[in-house]
């Protein structure tokens, strides 16, 4: 598979305005490596040629790197990547039981992609939201205080195509694509979804309220 | 109780639009830095106390003062927001509710060490987080705090959000400059320190998003304010996150000092019907504490003088129907995972220790074990190219100290004496 003309140049346009953003080109691959799986939802040969070519550096220099990293996937992800973080405390408060539930109910492994190429698994490590453990994340989009029961209905909604919803996130789930297109630093327009905080985040502030507790005057 | 909250980042977390430029406001404490001279708004920080908040709690004013000036050379402002340590979670609600205020903080500090171009480089695996750091960012440009000229200033500054990939090890200052240059991310031999040789050689501050963003504070509201709280050489304030087997986890912003037994009274106490078995003070990479430290104070020097370290504040908590051995080969597990493979302590410690408490975890292990693990830990503490692997030891020595009888239950009864089940959070029901 080699890109079309077109994929191609639009490829190129993207890559000049990330670029364009660093004092040194080679910062740039990273994002450049994220706008590849947007293409074609994993670092593909083509796409670390393309990398190596823009930023004047051996394809070599650019599998170096994307090897380096658990975000850029070897092989095609699902439409939804899903990960459940097995970190100590998520797996302590029930990661563990979700992830055997889930990879049994699924029948994919770790890594692993569902035969309708919708959903890939992946055992996650800790992912910066421990109060509302146990997490998921489906395109690295928050899926917070999940079951067992609530990992096994989010996934076969994803795989039934209906409407999911992320617990601090968009109003819409992107796809795995969709959401490799933000990382390369290309933004979409649902920066506005979603609460500011939800749940546990809260906490402190509502105590500090009910009691009146505020920072001194300056 | 003697302490109480102080939301100060945290204050307007319940606004719907606290995330934006219409629920944050104007930035009157950049505009009122860069009318100040840059080594004035060094000083004022260096007079607040301010200590770094990405858990190594070294000098934030100090740090900036490492910059030479006057060299010819471009200098450059790096946010840390790779938050990856295990138990930590508070930069990144930080970033979801509250990004200007970090937008502001890396103005005012690129401002002081005359920095030109900064970057917040941001973990890849939180995508709604970056779009909001895109979003203040883009609004920033818009009004002209970003860009050039600032306020009329004659100073201007370019921000970059920078998305990483997937490694913990990019928390590590230097690995993390390394990603940022394009490279895989692996810790560079210090000295030179960033402050001299930092990002593309050049002298470069990187500092963590909670230090950054509670610099506006300090600017708004004087040094003086600022280092009113907290303890003698622990100042200010900072975000307590709550984890694990407690009634209410969540972030409570209070001064440094607050011991965890007035945060378990504000958060309802362990689980109902449980008692507190160990926690960490700040990550798993700090030692952890037991029923005995609930009256330490969090801050740098009373946690370190009990064997432990502040780090994150990341307060995982752990209630009695947790396997402390199942813990500990859990944090393992993720040392090994994340070891960067660049020096052999850690690439080969963090895999054999994996290994031994596996073992020892299933009840399949012997005493010698015992000895075998702290011997590894011992080899890799200090000897390792970075703090990933020392934190890989913390987890090991001080189960052991505080556990050991639970290490050998589980080989005296062939498999480990606990219920999973019970240590979730359905557990109860």
């Amino acid at each position: 598979m080699t890109y079309s003309p077109e994929v191609r140049e639009r490829l190129e346009r993207d890559a000049k305005e990330i670029i364009g953003r660093y004092p040194k080109t080679r910062s740039a691959l990273l994002p450049l490596l994220h706008l590849v799986q947007s293409e074609d939802g994993y670092v593909s040969d083509d796409g670390q040629e393309l990398c190596a070519e823009l930023l004047g550096i051996t394809k070599a220099e650019v599998t170096g790197v994307a090897t380096f990293y658990t975000m850029y996937r070897r092989k095609p992800a699902g439409d939804y990547h899903v990960g459940v973080c097995i970190n100590a405390l998520c797996a302590v408060m029930g990661g563990d039981e979700i992830w055997e539930e889930l990879s049994e109910h699924t029948g994919v492994g770790h890594d692993e992609v569902t035969s309708d190429g919708k959903v890939s698994l992946e055992r996650i490590e800790c992912n910066a939201a421990c109060d509302f453990a146990p997490v998921m994340m489906v395109n690295w989009e928050f899926f917070d205080n999940q079951t067992p029961a609530s990992a096994k209905q989010l996934v076969d909604d994803l795989r039934d195509g209906k409407d999911v919803r992320p617990t601090r996130g968009p109003k819409r789930l992107c796809s795995f694509k969709e959401a490799s297109r933000v990382l390369a630093g290309l933004p979409d327009d649902l920066a506005g979804d979603g609460p500011s905080a939800a749940g546990p985040s809260l906490e402190g502030l509502k105590v500090a309220k009910a009691n009146g507790w505020k920072a001194p005057e300056a | 109780m003697s302490t109480t909250l102080t939301p100060v980042l945290t204050a307007k977390w319940d606004q719907p639009n606290s995330f934006t430029l219409d629920g944050y406001g104007e930035y009157e404490a950049a505009k009122k830095a860069l009318g100040m001279d840059p080594d004035a708004v060094i000083q004022a920080v260096k007079d607040s106390g301010l200590r770094g908040r990405g858990g190594a709690g070294f000098p934030t004013g100090m740090k900036w003062g490492f910059i030479p000036q006057g060299d010819g050379k471009p200098h450059y402002l790096v946010v840390n927001a790779d938050e990856s340590e295990p138990g930590t979670c508070k930069d990144i609600p930080l970033m979801m509710a509250n990004p200007h205020a970090l937008v502001e903080g890396v103005i005012i500090t690129a401002f002081a060490i005359r920095a030109n171009h900064a970057f917040i480089y941001v973990r890849g695996e939180v995508l709604h987080v970056i779009r909001r750091l895109h979003a203040a960012v883009r609004e920033a440009y818009e009004k002209g705090y970003l860009g050039a000229d600032i306020f009329g200033s004659g100073y201007g500054l370019e921000l970059v959000v920078h998305s990483g990939a997937g490694a913990y090890i990019c928390g590590e200052e230097t690995a993390l400059l390394d990603s940022l240059e394009g490279f895989r991310g692996q810790p560079r031999l210090k000295p030179p320190f960033p402050a001299v040789a930092g990002l593309y050689a050049s002298p470069t501050v990187v500092n963590n998003v909670e230090s950054v963003a509670s610099v506006p504070s300090i600017i708004a509201n004087g040094a003086d304010w600022f280092a009113g709280m907290g303890t003698e050489k622990s100042k200010g304030f900072g975000i307590f996150s709550l984890s694990g087997h407690v009634t209410r986890p969540g972030q409570y912003e209070a001064p440094l000092g607050i011991t965890l037994r007035e945060l378990l009274d504000m958060a309802g106490g362990v689980r109902a019907g449980h008692q507190i078995k160990f926690w960490t003070p700040g990550g798993s990479s700090t030692p952890i504490f037991t029923d005995e430290h609930l009256d330490v104070p969090l801050d740098f020097e009373a946690v370190g003088a009990k064997g432990s370290m502040l780090g994150t504040r990341a307060l995982q908590i752990f209630d009695e129907t947790t396997c402390v051995v199942r813990t500990v080969l859990r944090w393992t597990e993720f040392y090994a995972h994340e070891s960067c493979g660049k020096c052999t302590p850690c690439r080969e410690g963090t895999y054999w220790l994996k290994q031994v408490l596996k073992r020892l975890e299933k009840g399949q292990g012997t005493e010698e074990d015992l000895s075998t693990i702290t011997d590894i830990a011992d080899n890799i503490l200090g000897r390792s190219f970075c703090a990933l692997g020392d934190g890989a030891t913390s987890p090991i020595h001080s189960s052991v100290k505080y556990f050991r009888d639970e290490y050998l239950k589980h080989f005296e009864i062939g498999g480990c004496p606990f219920d999973p089940k019970k240590s979730t959070l359905w557990g109860e029901q």
